[in-house]
């Protein structure tokens, strides 16, 4: 396979860089090595969209952050993205973290974030009546956002998709080089050249510049350990609950999601496998044990589901994003970790128009909007719904009890531009299997629509691609082989 | 609710409506209509009647109600048998996505779409689910093959798949026990069953049926540390936990598995009650009801596993039956005149039920409680107190957590209760 253009890795980053570039006359591929986009990072992180008081004043982190910030509600709202904005504090829980607070403040007015300011025990316990008394001081953040990563990263692709870019699953790329005109990649769906790779690999994106550079980049697995407690009326907590952050990281949070679940996390620990996603008791007794400052009352009775993410964390601490030196047409998007998520937009931005600029890519004559989606059901009115399934009887048809979803949307999820292909999947895209029965209930119908769908036989869908099949085989064969 | 004018003019008024067709809304319909009311609906989600009874094709069933045993497609038969004679309403495939305190429901399915009612009286019988392993947060990786006992049962009976082949079965929860015995007759291989607990959460019958005649081991106080395997599961390891629930660093046992089946607890499914505003119970994860099954809200009735989890389907039915009755006689007008006491915990007693009981002004019926022991009691009894006297006792050889204690109060003993709280405990 030749390509104009490859992009390695389907994270936010990749897929924001590769709808971007759809916009140019190129032939255009995006390979992911996971089962889906936002196999990495972007599908499990905080969710939230930083007002950018946090990074160092004149860093790339802080310019892309800030400016990431600011776009993200057009974007969200031009991609069909989930995208909310509850505000932030930053909590001080005694008088020794004040300083810390004041020089957040300083940094957040120096990056240039809009609406900060220090507020006092009072006013926090009247915004926040949950967080722990012994609050001192705190940083407010009224522009601080939340969006849904997976969410995000699937509208973006699909937005890239119905304009002409082509998406790769399950395509890893162990080798690049360089060679005549462009470079070659050895991946495990083959050969394939490209005249112009982007590097947009998350955890192995180190690796990938390695290959190419001299001038070598470490990329350190970070893991976050996470809780995931189930919407609750009312929220505990409104905005999202900063501790004082520390040198691994912004500390542990309690935040609300897009989606009004409550979240607890994360933990950070240096692991040496990027792909590394257990959970530890000994990370979540921490992060239980941490969000206790923020919230005394904390009641894990609602926990849902604990999961765990990788931050690929630069040992320089800024991001690296550019041409990738001495390479003509090769660039990279490497450390992209916190706020990373927040800067998406803007580092696709900024890299596509140093490409735009470097490679005199022309525009094409027509963009193609996003693709509308039908507003989920749990969010709809009941006029809205008994509209809805007079139009079609398959949203009649409730398939995740928890949070609602109907087949309808399971079977939407599928067709889209970037189609589900695993139960996660469509539990990504749907949120069916996200509730409190975390899919006891609807996995098994979940299953048998992707059969369907996809025209596979029920044994061989999977979780997560790979090997992760449900079921090994019909109860006829195992009794037949007991027989045997 | 603010509605359309359009929306307005399609509600519909049923006197009773039930939600859930599964053995405890089946016998609430049954016996509101036997007590009269004609105009009754049920709804039901599943595309069947019969609720989990459906896929639970082992027998034991019915021992209680039809002195014979049945499987569990067969006892929910009987039910549908006797709703269809009696012409009850069931829709199928019909989601109820609310109800509020003034008995405003709202349904969707695909044949009928949006459907509002207004209901003299409302049952809940919408059953329990299951305990996911998020909710344990064992540490470990998210592969497949983590399944909980009832979703693996529905892959094997009624979609005929198999969810794997090397099994461990943490808790030991009746239909986790039931998927040991089903998944070893079925050709897999079940290597161990893991409870927390220094005793079992299902019936003694299960353990000697399921595990003992199929020499599967049960580890006692032991529970799941990890959960291994990148894509589908590859291994479980396993530990001894102390007085306190924590591992006991030493006692790790490893197993090479590719399923591991959860069966650590039910949960009654409550959104809905909650949504009617309806006064919960922490320890049932069910409503407060009185003695007549009413809710803290007029008209809204429990019954069955979304009251409480029950152990029998027998006992499902039996109690329904009294929701029903209770429900056709609240929509006749029929009022319940006297005094509420409280039926609270006592020593060694979780999660009473009824919390509270009517002492009539007119004559009394027996009123059956129910209750699960806290721990293990042997040669102990159970005394309802009401204050300092005894006003009824229950002598037992063994009382555990596994089996719901149950005792009855006869007519004479609510009649003369003083009206204090009134108290039931265990003493050994």
């Amino acid at each position: 396979m030749n390509k104009d253009i490859i992009i390695i890795g389907g994270g936010v980053v990749g897929c924001a860089v590769a709808r971007l570039l759809s916009r140019y006359d190129a032939s255009i591929a995006l390979l992911e090595g996971g089962s889906d986009v936002a196999d990495g990072a972007s599908k499990a992180n905080s969710g939230i969209v930083h007002a950018g008081f946090d990074a160092k004043p004149g860093s790339l982190k802080a310019k892309l952050n800030v400016e990431g910030a600011r776009m993200y509600p057009e974007l969200c709202a031009e991609v069909d993205a989930p995208y909310g904005r509850p505000g932030a504090m930053v909590l001080a829980f005694n008088e020794e973290e004040r300083p810390t607070i004041e020089k957040l403040y300083q940094q957040g007015i120096e990056n240039g974030v809009p609406e900060i300011r220090i507020i006092e025990h009072d006013e926090i316990l009247e915004l926040e009546p949950s967080v722990n008394p012994d609050v001192v001081c705190a940083l407010l953040v009224p522009t601080s956002g939340l969006t849904s990563p997976y969410e995000l990263t699937c509208a973006l692709a699909d937005h890239a998709a119905v304009n002409g870019v082509e998406f790769m699953i399950e395509t890893f790329v162990n080798k690049i080089e360089r060679v005549e005109g462009g470079y070659k990649l050895d991946t495990t769906k083959g050969e394939m050249t490209a005249r112009i790779v982007i590097n947009c690999a998350g955890v192995n994106s180190a690796k990938l510049h390695n290959m190419l550079s001299d001038k070598e980049l470490t990329i350190i697995p970070r893991k976050g350990e996470y809780y995931l407690l189930d919407h609750t009326k009312p929220l505990q907590f409104t905005m999202t609950m900063f501790q004082c952050p520390t040198k691994m990281g912004k500390g542990i949070l309690v935040s609300p999601t897009v989606h009004g679940n409550l979240l607890l996390g994360p933990t950070a620990t240096d692991v040496e496998d990027g792909t590394a996603v257990e959970t530890t008791a000994e990370g979540l007794k921490w992060a239980a044990d941490a969000a206790r400052l923020t919230w005394p009352k904390e009641n894990l009775r609602t926990v849902i589901t604990t999961f765990a993410g990788i931050r690929a964390h630069e040992s320089n601490g800024d991001f690296v994003i550019g041409a990738v030196d001495g390479n003509p047409g090769a660039y990279e998007t490497v450390g992209v970790e916190s706020p990373g998520l927040s800067a998406a937009p803007a580092i696709a931005e900024y890299l596509v128009d140093m490409i735009e600029k470097a490679e005199g890519l022309t525009r094409k004559a027509e963009w193609k909007p996003a693709p509308k989606r039908e507003k989920p059901f749990y969010a709809m009115t009941l006029e809205e719904r008994a509209e809805l399934v007079k139009r079609d009887p398959l949203n009649g048809a409730l398939v995740c009890r928890c949070e609602q979803v109907t087949e309808a949307e399971i079977r939407a999820a599928i067709r889209r531009p970037v189609g589900a292909r695993t139960i996660d999947a469509v539990k990504r895209r749907t949120r069916a299997g996200m509730g409190r029965c975390q899919g006891g209930f609807c996995s098994p119908r979940v299953l048998e629509i992707l059969a369907e769908e996809l025209n596979l036989d029920p044994t061989e869908i999977t979780k997560c691609g790979g090997k992760s099949n449900l079921l090994v085989g019909t109860i006829a064969e195992a009794a037949g082989k007991e027989n045997a | 609710m603010n509605l359309s004018p359009e929306l307005r003019s399609q509600v519909m008024y049923v006197d009773v409506l039930i939600v859930g067709a599964g053995p405890a809304g089946m016998a609430a319909a049954i016996a509101a209509r036997e007590a009269g009311v004609d105009n009754l609906l049920v709804l039901e989600r599943e595309q069947n009647m019969g609720g989990i009874l459906r896929q639970c094709i082992h027998n034991g069933f019915g021992l209680h109600r039809f002195k014979e045993e049945l499987t569990g497609p067969e006892y929910a038969q009987r039910d549908i048998d006797k709703v269809k004679e009696l012409g009850i309403e069931v829709r199928t495939g019909t989601t109820v996505l609310s109800i509020d305190e003034d008995r405003f429901v709202t349904a969707i399915s695909r044949d009928k779409g949006v459907q509002m009612f207004e209901a003299g009286a409302i049952i809940l019988a919408m059953g329990c689910r299951e305990r996911p392993r998020g909710a344990l947060a064992t540490p470990g990786t998210r592969c497949a093959g983590v399944y909980s006992a009832g979703t693996a049962q529905k892959f094997v009976n009624l979609e005929g798949y198999m969810p794997g082949k090397r099994c461990v079965i943490l808790g030991s929860g009746d239909i986790g026990l039931i998927m040991a015995r089903r998944m070893t007759l079925q050709g897999a291989k079940v290597l161990a069953c893991v409870e927390l607990m220094p005793y079992s959460s299902g019936l003694n019958r299960n353990i000697v049926q399921c595990l003992q005649d199929y020499d599967i081991p049960l580890y006692l106080s032991h529970t799941v540390i990890d959960i291994e395997g990148k894509e589908r599961l590859s291994g479980v390891t396993v530990a001894q936990v102390d007085a306190n629930r924590q591992p006991i660093p030493g006692t790790e046992k490893h197993f090479d598995c590719d399923t591991l089946l959860l069966s650590v607890g039910l949960i009654p499914e409550n959104e809905l009650t909650e949504m009617a505003h309806v006064e919960m119970s922490a320890l049932t994860a069910g409503a407060i009801v009185d003695d007549s099954l009413q809710t803290s809200k007029e008209g809204i009735f429990a019954c069955g596993n979304v009251l409480h989890v029950h152990d029998l389907v027998d006992f499902v039915s039996a109690e329904s039956f009294k929701a029903g009755k209770a429900a056709a006689e609240y929509v006749q007008g029929k009022k319940r005149v006297g005094k509420y006491v409280n039926l609270k915990d006592g020593n060694g007693v979780r999660g009473v039920v009824p919390q509270k009981l009517l002492v009539p002004e007119g004559e009394a019926e027996t009123v059956q409680i129910m209750f699960r022991p806290a721990g293990v009691y042997k040669n102990a009894t159970v005394r309802v107190m009401d204050g300092d006297r005894e006003v009824a006792r229950l002598k037992k050889l063994i009382f555990t957590p596994g089996e719901m204690a149950e005792l009855n109060l006869k007519p004479e003993v609510i009649k003369g209760l003083s009206g204090g709280d009134v108290t039931i405990q265990i003493e050994q």
